[in-house]
């Protein structure tokens, strides 16, 4: 079928479950609730390092309306993490056992009968602690002698990851010009709107049914199942509506999942815990705070000669998935420009802060603002802009990074032009920049990213996308999928997918997603996987049934398999809509020559690339006013030139886009977790500073179609890559407005006030 | 602690509920009457996602004590269609894709209902300041706007 006769692909499509959104009918962990239940809650450490020595419960149990506490006495004393393929990632209890090591350290949770019974019991359990000396900063943790954070890490790193490929100082010989910059990104956080949420029930086997907010419910099935003490086919995990997770939920269980299932055990009673917005900012998961030193050759061309790269993350106090971030930083900043002389050492080291993990874009954002600010002033060295630059070494098809990313399909090219050609690039990089008052600057920043890791974090034999079809004899189609829609929309794309190939409409294809017990094993959301892998596995099992139904219709119209088409519910011969057999007598005819059978078909996909099947590409033009007097930044403008292959449906890629916007807008400019000696001292939305509606810009988006060979119907992943040309783009154009160089995240006005003064003074630097 | 007798009308239809002082509306419509398509995202009136309205006007039910919000006409999400008729708002923020994980938007409908009641036709700046109190993380506002832009045609 040719592209111009899809029904649903490519096609601006309401979301399947927006009707229930909008009416408030969709329910998030938060909103259920089960006969008897009680309300959770945790009791977290207030030092950032300190011996247990003991807990006395009696005088909380005591308390009228409490049913049950829990400390780490409670439990099987196991621990656990998301990268299970190698103990030494596994470094949490689910419940503090001999130490806590940050503040918000889950000590004991409690069961009560209502909230303030909760609260009241919090309080009145007794913790004895003996504080130890505690490093928050790289330097602290670097330091000869430093307090030791986990036996197994004497020297307080938790991951180190090298690349070397080709020769990188043969590489700065050949070059005419080497840059060394430093750069320092901060601590953020996801920010989502709904509160993490779980709600645990027993059933008279002794099995425990758990509806919680995850983005990867196999791994919580397995982490539940490891640190209980219990097999995991005795653990159901059911995602409800999730409000937002951007990678925090993407490492599998988190401690208030372990509570809520162990008080519920113990209460005999279902247990609900739901954090506090507190919480979220205290103790949540968050991105690394990460220094880069980066250090890049190249040629009076622009010809990108060599690369070496040295970062540190401050990992908090806990692996999360910083093992893998420490990898990435070094194998995504080898997107989406090509160099072949490469050295990356990362080094994450733990701390007496919040653990980190992955958010959005999982290093990248952290690393592409390096590279395309340090490429910005390497380009203005030797005369250019980042436009030349970037066309000049923009990874294209066919290609492979020097992390070894193979490139299946490139728009990048396409991507920079497009962009610098709509928003005019060039042009207004000549035009007048200030009037006293303000500055106008514009800036590019670019970005590439994959579709998908291609591996578990677990030990498994499953595929690492799987979907079930079962149609029926009424015409309708149930679908089972284990991917996780948590407000990206994998649920409609999948759908999309599934009625494009059996020529239903969307209505007819009823889905069940993200459920242990019923769905088919996923990997989960993260990575930026899921069109891709769980896309491919709804067209192999569409597919099959396509086939099935095919067979018995062309007996049935005497018609060869490859003549039929499948449209509205009908399929006939191509050319002859009039015979046709509609698509719930086709079902009942395959049913009557199987015996009754059901007509079940499934489909499944790996990656045929361990890094990833695919990249996606885009690059930005940004264009800000700062305010000279109040060193304010509005960004006024982005124009977006962006490969995703082919969108699935425009309207949502283009949400992804928006939305990755004002992440990385905030990442640029406001949004940073203040510490003082461990403790958040800004834990709310309105200390955190994420952008509001009237600080966001105008959006052009452009679409640059490729048709990606592996993606379902050509396409590639948005939700990550896409946040991460923002913040460069927009540091660059205040570069061009008022010619001071930012390195540290986030260019606050503070920040932009102090550099414009000392400039003004004459004295400074060209960089803050 | 004490609890005093309130008559509380939430979508046309009156309720008696007993509350304690420190109970909030958020509490009352979630925990009592069931309704929970009023969200919880920050407890302390700053997210917007728990915005109801109150004789027409957008309040936050989280920082709104049960007691003072007897004999007000309280509106949520659930009263905002008329039976299987979405309004024009519910409908626009569907079409033109304003929903993702919806998680703030039955606070963002319901403050895009008063300002379109008031302005009819609200500018596109009254409409940004309008919802600026309503945090979003996942649109970045963009198909929101247009959404409500939409309906003052």
């Amino acid at each position: 079928m040719s592209k111009n006769e899809y029904s649903v692909i490519g096609k601006r499509l309401p979301r399947v479950d927006a009707k229930d959104k909008v009416e408030g009918k969709a329910l998030y962990s938060g909103d259920l609730s089960l006969p008897g239940m009680l309300c959770g809650m945790i009791l977290r450490s207030p030092f950032p390092h300190a011996k247990l020595i003991r807990i006395n419960t009696e005088k909380a149990l005591r308390l009228p309306g409490v049913k049950a506490i829990v400390t780490g006495e409670d439990t099987p004393k196991v621990k656990y993490g998301v990268i299970s393929r190698s103990p030494k990632y596994m470094d949490e209890y689910p419940l503090a056992v001999d130490k806590v090591r940050f503040i918000g350290d889950e000590v004991a949770a409690v069961a009560a009968i209502d909230p303030d019974a909760a609260l009241e019991a919090l309080e009145l359990i007794e913790v004895e602690y003996e504080e130890l000396p505690a490093i928050f900063s790289i330097e602290e943790a670097q330091e000869p002698g430093a307090p030791r954070i986990h036996d197994h890490a004497p020297t307080n790193i938790s991951r180190e990851f090298h690349i070397k490929t080709g020769d990188v100082e043969k590489g700065f010989l050949q070059s005419d010009l080497v840059r060394e910059d430093t750069f320092k990104t901060q601590s953020s956080i996801h920010a989502y709107m709904e509160p993490q949420a779980a709600l645990a029930s027993w059933d008279h086997n002794g099995k425990l049914t758990l509806q919680t907010k995850t983005q990867t419910p196999y791994y919580v099935q397995q982490h539940l199942a490891l640190t209980l003490g219990m097999s995991p086919d005795r653990i159901r995990v059911i995602k409800p509506f999730v409000g937002g997770g951007f990678g925090a939920n993407s490492d599998g269980m988190h401690s208030h999942d372990f509570c809520a299932a162990l008080l519920s055990k113990k209460a005999g009673r279902p247990v609900k815990i739901v954090c506090s917005r507190d919480e979220e900012f205290t103790a949540a998961r968050r991105k690394h705070p990460v220094t880069l030193t980066m250090k890049t050759g190249v040629r009076k061309d622009g010809t990108i000669m060599a690369r070496k790269c040295e970062a540190i993350l401050n990992g908090g106090a806990y692996c999360s998935l910083g093992p893998l971030t420490t990898v990435l930083v070094g194998t995504f900043q080898t997107l989406p420009y090509g160099f072949s002389n490469y050295q990356y050492d990362g080094y994450r080291y733990y701390t007496n802060k919040p653990p980190c993990g992955a958010m959005r874009g999982h290093g990248g954002p952290q690393c592409h603002f390096a590279q395309d600010v340090q490429m910005d002033m390497i380009a203005e060295e030797l005369g250019m802009d980042l436009m030349e630059i970037a066309l000049k070494n923009g990874l294209q098809t066919g290609d492979r990074s020097a992390a070894g990313f193979k490139i299946v399909s490139s728009g990048f090219h396409e991507c920079v032009k497009t962009a610098s050609e709509k928003g005019r690039f060039r042009e207004k990089k000549q035009a007048k920049k200030n009037n006293g008052k303000t500055a106008y600057g514009i800036g590019m920043g670019c970005g590439g990213f994959p579709s998908g890791a291609g591996f578990y974090f677990n030990k498994t034999t499953s595929a690492h996308s799987s979907v079930v079809i079962k149609a029926d004899e009424y015409g309708g189609v149930s679908l089972f999928t284990g991917a996780s829609d948590i407000g990206q929309g994998s649920d409609s794309v999948i759908t999309q997918i599934v009625a494009e190939v059996l020529g239903l409409p969307m209505e007819d294809i009823n889905l069940t997603s993200a459920d242990t017990m019923l769905t088919p094993p996923d990997m989960g959301t993260y990575s930026s996987r899921v069109t891709v892998a769980a896309g491919n596995a709804a067209l192999k099992a569409a597919n099959g049934v396509k086939k099935e139904i095919f067979k018995v219709v062309s007996e049935e119209l005497d018609a060869r398999m490859g003549d039929l088409v499948t449209h509205n519910r009908k399929i006939f011969v191509k050319g002859s809509p009039e015979i046709f057999i509609s698509f719930a007598d086709a079902i009942n005819l395959y049913q009557i020559k199987n015996n009754g059978s059901p007509l079940l078909v499934k489909g499944s996909y790996n990656s045929p690339d361990k890094m990833s099947p695919t990249y996606s590409f885009g690059v930005y033009v940004c264009e800000v006013e700062v305010d000279l007097r109040t060193g304010e930044v509005h960004v006024l403008k982005m124009t977006v030139g962006h490969d995703c292959g082919r969108p699935l449906n425009p309207m949502s890629v283009e949400g992804q886009i928006e939305g990755c916007i004002q992440m990385g807008m905030g990442y640029a400019l406001s949004e940073d977790l203040i510490f003082e000696k461990g403790q958040t001292i800004n834990p709310s939305f309105l200390g955190y500073k994420a952008p509001i509606a009237n600080q966001m810009p105008i959006i052009d988006i452009h679409h640059i179609i490729t048709e990606d060979p592996a993606g379902p119907f050509g396409a590639k992943e948005t939700g990550e890559g896409s946040i991460d040309p923002t913040a460069p783009s927009i540091v660059n154009a205040i570069y061009d407005a008022i010619g001071i160089r930012f390195k540290e995240l986030p260019v606050t006005p503070e920040k932009i006030l102090r550099a414009l003064r000392k400039k003004k003074r004459g004295y400074g630097k060209k960089t803050d | 602690m004490e609890k005093k007798l309130i008559e509380i009308s939430v979508n046309g239809e009156r309720h008696e509920v007993a509350v304690k002082a420190n109970d909030t509306l958020l509490e009352v419509l979630r925990d009592r009457l069931g309704l929970m398509g009023t969200k919880e995202g920050c407890s302390v009136g700053e997210c917007g996602a728990c915005t109801v309205l109150s004789n027409g006007n957008p309040i936050l039910s989280c920082i709104t004590m049960a007691m003072d919000a007897a004999d007000s006409e309280i509106m949520t999400i659930e009263g905002m269609s008329d039976g299987d008729a979405l309004d024009p708002l519910q409908e626009a923020f569907i079409e033109h894709g304003a929903v993702q994980c919806g998680f703030c938007t039955p606070g963002m409908l319901l403050t895009a209902k008063e300002l379109v009641e008031r302005e009819n036709r609200p500018t596109t700046k009254q409409i940004k300041e309008a919802i600026s109190g309503n945090f979003c993380r996942c649109t970045g506002y963009v198909k929101i706007i247009e959404a409500i832009q939409a309906v003052r045609k």
